[in-house]
C-alpha cells in the first residue's frame, strides 16, 4: 500500500529525516513512536507531500508520488490527515466542514455530500452537532469532526500526528474509540500518539523514530515487552 | 464672525457631497480590486509579479498623492497622449494610491490566517484557488475590515486635495464662496463640520459591520 525507500528531508542545514525505509501493507494500523524533534511529523507530511522529500522515492496504491510528474492534489484526495490542532474550518458548519472538500474537490452534488457528511458525523456520534460552528465544540469534539471531514473524501489511507495530544484527559478516549473502530474497518492507518496503551491495543506495527532515523520496527507486543535497541529502551523507561 | 452671509451658498457647498463621495466611492471600489489583485502578487509564488507589486506598492507610499494627481492631471497629455478631465483623473489617482494601501492590508490578513487552515484545506487536496477563494479570503476579511474602513476615512477626508486641479468637490466649493464673500473662516468650518460628519458616519457604520461579522462567529 505504501512503499518508503530512502526517504531524507532537510530544512537547510537540518537534516530532519535520515534515509528512512518502510512499508505499509493494506488495512495496517502503525503506530510511529519516538522523542520531540525525532522527525514524526515531517515523515507523515512527506507521506502527503505537505512536505516535499529532499530525496527518496514513496510509492502509494499504485502512484509513485515522488516523481516530478505526480500531482500532489490527487494523492491528497486520498490520503486523508488529522492533525494536533484540529485546525477546523470556523466559518463554516461542522456540516460544511464535512462536506466542503466533496463539493469543492470531488464535484459531489449538495444531496449526496449532505447525506455522506450526516452518516459521517453519526459515525462519529456527533449528528446533533450538523449546524453547529466549531467554536461551541470541545476538543474531543472538534477532533472527531476532523477526523470526519478527512473521511469524507473517501481516503484509502488514513494519517494521524498526534491527534489526542491538545486534548483534555478526559476527552482523549472518545477520540481514540472513534480511531478504534476506524481500524476495525480496515483503514489502512498511520498514527503517531504518545498513547502507549492505545498503541499496544491497536497497533499491528510499532516503528521507533530517533534523530531522524527509523531505529526500530516491531511487533507492539514483543515492542512494549522488550524493545531490541537501547535507544528504544531508553525512550520506553522515561515514558512509560 | 458672521455664518448668516454663507447661508444661501449653503446648499451649494452641500452639492460638493456627492461630488466627493462619487470620488471615494468609485475610487475606493477600483481601489479595492486593484488592491487584491496586487496582494495575490504579494503572497503569489511568480517572482516577476512580486516584484512588481512591491515595487508598486514602495513607489506610492513613498510619494505625496498630490503629486501623483498632479501628475496623472497636468501630465496627461503626455502619458496618455489626451487631456483626462479633473474628476477623472481625481478618481484614478485616487484608486491607484489607494490600491497600494489596501494591498498591503490584504497581504497582512491573508498572512495572518493560522497556517494550519492552509494545510488543512491542502490536505484535502483543495486546489489553490478554492482554497483562497472558500477558506482563506473569508477569514482574511474579518482581520483586515477595521484596516480596510479606516483607508477609507482617509481616503474622505484626503479626497479634500482634489480642489487643487479644480474639482468642484466639497472643499473647492467652500473656497469659492469664502473668495466670493471676502470671508474664509465661515465657509471652511461649514466645510469642515461636513467632513467630520461624513466620518462619524462611516466610522459608525464600520463599527456596525464589524459588530455583524463578530456575531456570526
Ligand atoms: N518547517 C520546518 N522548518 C525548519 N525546521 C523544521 C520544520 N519542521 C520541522 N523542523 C525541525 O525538524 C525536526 C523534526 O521535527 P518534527 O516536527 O518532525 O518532529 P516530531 O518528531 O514530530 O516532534 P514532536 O514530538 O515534538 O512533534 C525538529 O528539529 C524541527 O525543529
Ligand atoms: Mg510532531
Amino acid at each position: 500500500m505504501i512503499k518508503v525507500e530512502g526517504l531524507y528531508k532537510s530544512f537547510g542545514k537540518l537534516e530532519v529525516l535520515k534515509d528512512i525505509n518502510a512499508e505499509i501493507n493494506e488495512g495496517e494500523v502503525v503506530v510511529v513512536i519516538g522523542p520531540s524533534g525525532s522527525g514524526k511529523s515531517t515523515f507523515l507530511r512527506c507521506l502527503n507531500l505537505l512536505e516535499e522529500p529532499t530525496s527518496g522515492k514513496i510509492v502509494i496504491g499504485k502512484d509513485e508520488v515522488t516523481s516530478k510528474k505526480f500531482n500532489p492534489q490527487k494523492l491528497r484526495s486520498e490520503v486523508g490527515m488529522v492533525f494536533q490542532h484540529f485546525h477546523l474550518f470556523p466559518h463554516m458548519t461542522v456540516l460544511g466542514n464535512v462536506t466542503y472538500a466533496p463539493l469543492k474537490v470531488k464535484g459531489t452534488t449538495k444531496a449526496e455530500a449532505d447525506k455522506l457528511g450526516k452518516e459521517l458525523l453519526a459515525k462519529v456520534g456527533l449528528s446533533d452537532k450538523a449546524n453547529e460552528f466549531p467554536n461551541r465544540l470541545s476538543g474531543g469534539q472538534k477532533q472527531r469532526v476532523a477526523i470526519a471531514r478527512a473521511l469524507a473524501m473517501e481516503p484509502n489511507v488514513m494519517l494521524f500526528d498526534e491527534p489526542t495530544s491538545a486534548l483534555d484527559p478526559e476527552m482523549v478516549k472518545e477520540v481514540l474509540d472513534v480511531m478504534k473502530s476506524l481500524a476495525k474497518t480496515g483503514m489502512t492507518m498511520m498514527i503517531v500518539t504518545h498513547e502507549m496503551g492505545f498503541a499496544r491495543e491497536v497497533a499491528d506495527r510499532v516503528i521507533f523514530m530517533d534523530e531522524g532515523m527509523l531505529v526500530e520496527q516491531a511487533d507492539p507486543i514483543e515492542f512494549f515487552k522488550a524493545p531490541s535497541t537501547e535507544r528504544a529502551q531508553d525512550f520506553l523507561q522515561k515514558v512509560l | 464672525m458672521n455664518f448668516e452671509q454663507i447661508i444661501p451658498s449653503m446648499p451649494y457647498i452641500l452639492q460638493g457631497i456627492w461630488v466627493t463621495l462619487q470620488i471615494v466611492l468609485i475610487a475606493g471600489l477600483l481601489g479595492f480590486a486593484i488592491g487584491i489583485l496586487l496582494s495575490f502578487f504579494k503572497i503569489g509564488r511568480v517572482p516577476f509579479l512580486r516584484w512588481f507589486a512591491d515595487g508598486y506598492t514602495s513607489i506610492f507610499r513613498g510619494t505625496p498623492l498630490v503629486l501623483q494627481l498632479m501628475i496623472i492631471y497636468y501630465a496627461s497629455p503626455q502619458l496618455f497622449g489626451v487631456q483626462i478631465d479633473a474628476y477623472t483623473a481625481a478618481i484614478l489617482s485616487f484608486a491607484l494610491n489607494s490600491a497600494a494601501y489596501i494591498s498591503e492590508i490584504i497581504r497582512a490578513g491573508i498572512q495572518a490566517v493560522d497556517k494550519g487552515q492552509r494545510e488543512a484545506a491542502m490536505a484535502l487536496g483543495v486546489p489553490y484557488n478554492k482554497m483562497m477563494k472558500d477558506v482563506i479570503l473569508p477569514q482574511g476579511m474579518k482581520n483586515i475590515l477595521p484596516a480596510l474602513m479606516n483607508e477609507f476615512i482617509t481616503l474622505t477626508k484626503e479626497s479634500a486635495i482634489v480642489t487643487v486641479i479644480g474639482v468642484t468637490d466639497i472643499m473647492r466649493r467652500a473656497y469659492i464662496v469664502g473668495s466670493d464673500k471676502f470671508s474664509f473662516l465661515e465657509p471652511l468650518l461649514f466645510a469642515g463640520l461636513i467632513y467630520y460628519l461624513m466620518v462619524l458616519v462611516l466610522t459608525f457604520a464600520g463599527k456596525w459591520v464589524e459588530g455583524r461579522m463578530r456575531r456570526s462567529d
